[in-house]
């Protein structure tokens, strides 16, 4: 048996390790948000984020360029993501919040899971056969779609415990009126939850943003800004993560510089949505 | 309004269609979409096999795994062995290195800081979670490869070309960009992933757990390790299953930084590849029909695996029901 004094020591030994682990685990990270930021902000310019990216030969001899088309590019494609995925996941999560009982709910709730846990890349694999193969181009549609496949099974899950926040007592109040079931999931439950839906939206958005991987063979990426509208949904298109990743293995010093600015862009963005995300969920839940 | 909505709630019954025809038609819209996901969970399975079949009939299922040689540009020959390994190695010393850290700050979090203190750390850890892997890339590109190189692996690739020649296949060439490298960096991106989902499962151990070992006499970290761990184990098992599924499909990051050379096998410190970083990088240029089959066999096999991993994790989630994983 040990005494006392040898549990203290043991006890003080362990605190101690566990500030030190947290400290050197939480450091690296911070580290690389920050040298991301500081090295990023020093190479961005107004030119960023007005010229279009063009050939390398741009970059070497001076003239401006910058990655607009990338940023109006991952907005467009993103947008898209959204509007595909919006309907799909709230309606799995109104089905898996408000009819409970329903017999696919436990397939249901297993395979979003599972959605949620696959590699992104599959996803892109996916809607490389799905839309890039029929349509044969690659397209910020196809892009679109192989974002939409990253939101869906979060917006489900976000969707499902939104909703689950709202006590029966709503509902069975609806019912007892007189209002059909489905007027009381849509006028009063997903009213009532609203800003947990929101959120849901914003992560869900945050996540398909930083995304490269399902991206580099389904809107491809393109060096220019196409010259009409309609070229952002069924022509290749250029995005932020893909693009980043093709600046960072290029052999051009200037590139590698315009590569920190689209990463601190790309980091502000996410990480924003998803601060607004999150105090979103914090003012619903503590007032 | 208002008084139009009482008269019609207090003269007409409500209709028929309005309720009953009304709820029929909501509860077929919701069930087919979400049907829609269950769908789409079934064509990625069946979309990959199909895409996949070429190569697997050409080179046989086993023969596919078991194919050391990775060949695009002269013999045509597609072998997923090192691919499978690769990202096996990366993933499993990941989550070695990962895993009693994350614990650490996760168990710092819940029971040693101050109220206040835990919570800027514990949005911190979320906040770093959902940094975009691509800029973890760029950084381990830029600043860490290289650091890495003169730090360690020229000192001890040097050393070792003066003592020991025979250790220099295992340690392999020090450029870098390789194995390593690509773990480490792998390590530190599933790190808030394992604490905020360990952070869950001690959240889930009833006060009373608690207060029986403080009343028995326990010290701090007695009652962690008698009543806290034992009750949480099972919740910070399955963290870590899905950590592990996080680290297997982990793409840009490791792809920046692995070296993607499909030479088999592979060293300590020399360039590897994985299955998400082949398909990255050979995808877009692939021009045979073979090669992109042999790429949707290798996505196929990355699906399997991931599958199993997810199921796994969900099947001890449900036993334990901790929230799987969807606060992040």
């Amino acid at each position: 048996m040990k005494t006392l004094r040898q549990r203290n020591i043991r006890d003080y030994f362990m605190v101690g390790l566990l500030y030190v682990s947290a400290i050197a685990v939480l450091t690296p990270l911070l580290i690389i948000i920050g040298y991301v930021i500081v090295n990023g902000i020093s190479t961005i310019s107004i030119d960023f984020f007005t010229q279009e990216l063009g050939s390398p030969a741009r970059a070497m001899q001076g003239r401006p360029t910058g990655l607009v088309h990338s940023i109006l590019g991952t907005l467009v494609v993103d947008s898209l993501a959204l509007i595909i995925a919006a309907p799909l996941g709230l309606g799995a999560g109104v089905m898996l919040s408000e009819y409970p009982d329903h017999k696919l709910n436990p397939t249901l709730r297993v395979l979003n899971d599972t959605l949620n846990g696959m590699p992104a890349i599959l996803k892109g694999l996916l809607a490389f056969a799905l839309v890039v193969k029929p349509m044969g181009t690659f397209s910020g549609l196809a892009g679109g779609v192989a974002l939409a496949f990253v939101m869906i099974p979060i917006i489900a899950r976000s969707t499902e415990s939104a909703l689950m926040t709202i006590p029966w007592s709503i509902r069975e109040a609806g019912l007892a009126i007189g209002l059909p079931r489905w007027r009381v999931v849509l006028s009063t439950v997903m009213p009532a939850a609203r800003t947990g839906l929101v959120t849901g939206f914003l992560i869900a958005f945050a996540r398909a943003a930083g995304e490269a991987a399902p991206l580099m063979f389904t809107s491809f990426g393109n060096n220019y800004l196409p010259n009409h509208w309609s070229g952002m949904i069924f022509g290749p298109v250029d995005t932020l993560p893909q693009r980043l990743y093709s600046l960072a293995i290029s052999p051009y010093k200037e590139w590698h510089a315009m590569g920190w600015a689209a990463g601190v862009v790309l980091l502000v963005f996410v990480l924003g949505l998803f601060i607004a995300g999150r105090i979103l969920t914090r003012q619903k839940y503590q007032a | 309004m208002q008084n139009e909505q009482k008269s019609s709630i207090a003269d007409k019954p409500v209709s028929i269609i309005y309720s009953w025809l009304g709820d029929r038609i909501f509860l077929t819209v919701v069930v087919a979409l979400g049907l829609s996901i269950i769908l789409l969970a079934g064509a990625m399975a069946w979309v990959l096999t199909d895409e996949a079949g070429m190569a697997l009939d050409e080179f046989g299922i086993i023969g596919f795994l078991k194919g050391t040689t990775w060949d695009p540009g002269v013999q045509f020959r597609f072998g997923a062995l090192p691919f499978i390994v690769g990202t096996l190695v990366t993933s499993v010393f990941a989550l070695a290195i990962a895993f009693y850290p994350a614990v650490a700050v996760a168990i710092f979090i819940a029971e040693y800081a101050p109220r206040w203190l835990g919570s800027i750390i514990e949005n911190l850890v979320h906040l770093i979670a959902a940094v975009p892997s691509v800029v973890i890339g760029i950084w381990g590109i830029f600043v860490f490869a290289p650091w890495m190189r003169e730090t360690f692996y020229m000192p001890i690739f040097l050393w070792a070309a003066d003592h020991q020649p025979a250790l220099l296949p295992i340690l392999g060439s020090p450029i870098g960009y390789g194995m390593t490298t690509a773990t480490i960096i792998l390590a530190l991106m599933i790190i808030p992933f394992t604490t905020a989902l360990t952070r869950d499962a001690i959240r889930q151990v009833p006060k009373e757990q608690r207060e029986a070992a403080w009343a028995l006499g326990a010290t701090k970290w007695e009652v962690i390790r008698m009543a806290v761990i034992p009750y949480s184990r099972g919740g910070i098992m399955a963290g870590a299953i899905l950590s592990f599924g996080r680290a297997i499909g982990e793409t840009m990051a490791v792809a920046m930084l692995i070296g993607n050379k499909n030479n088999f096998p592979f060293s300590i410190m020399g360039p590897a590849a994985t299955m998400p970083s082949v398909i990255v990088n050979e995808f877009r240029e692939a021009v045979g029909n073979l090669h992109l089959s042999s790429l949707m066999a290798i996505g196929l096999v990355l699906f399997v695996i991931s599958l199993i991993v997810n199921l796994i994790a969900a099947y001890v989630t449900r036993k334990l029901s901790i929230t799987g994983g969807q606060s992040i």
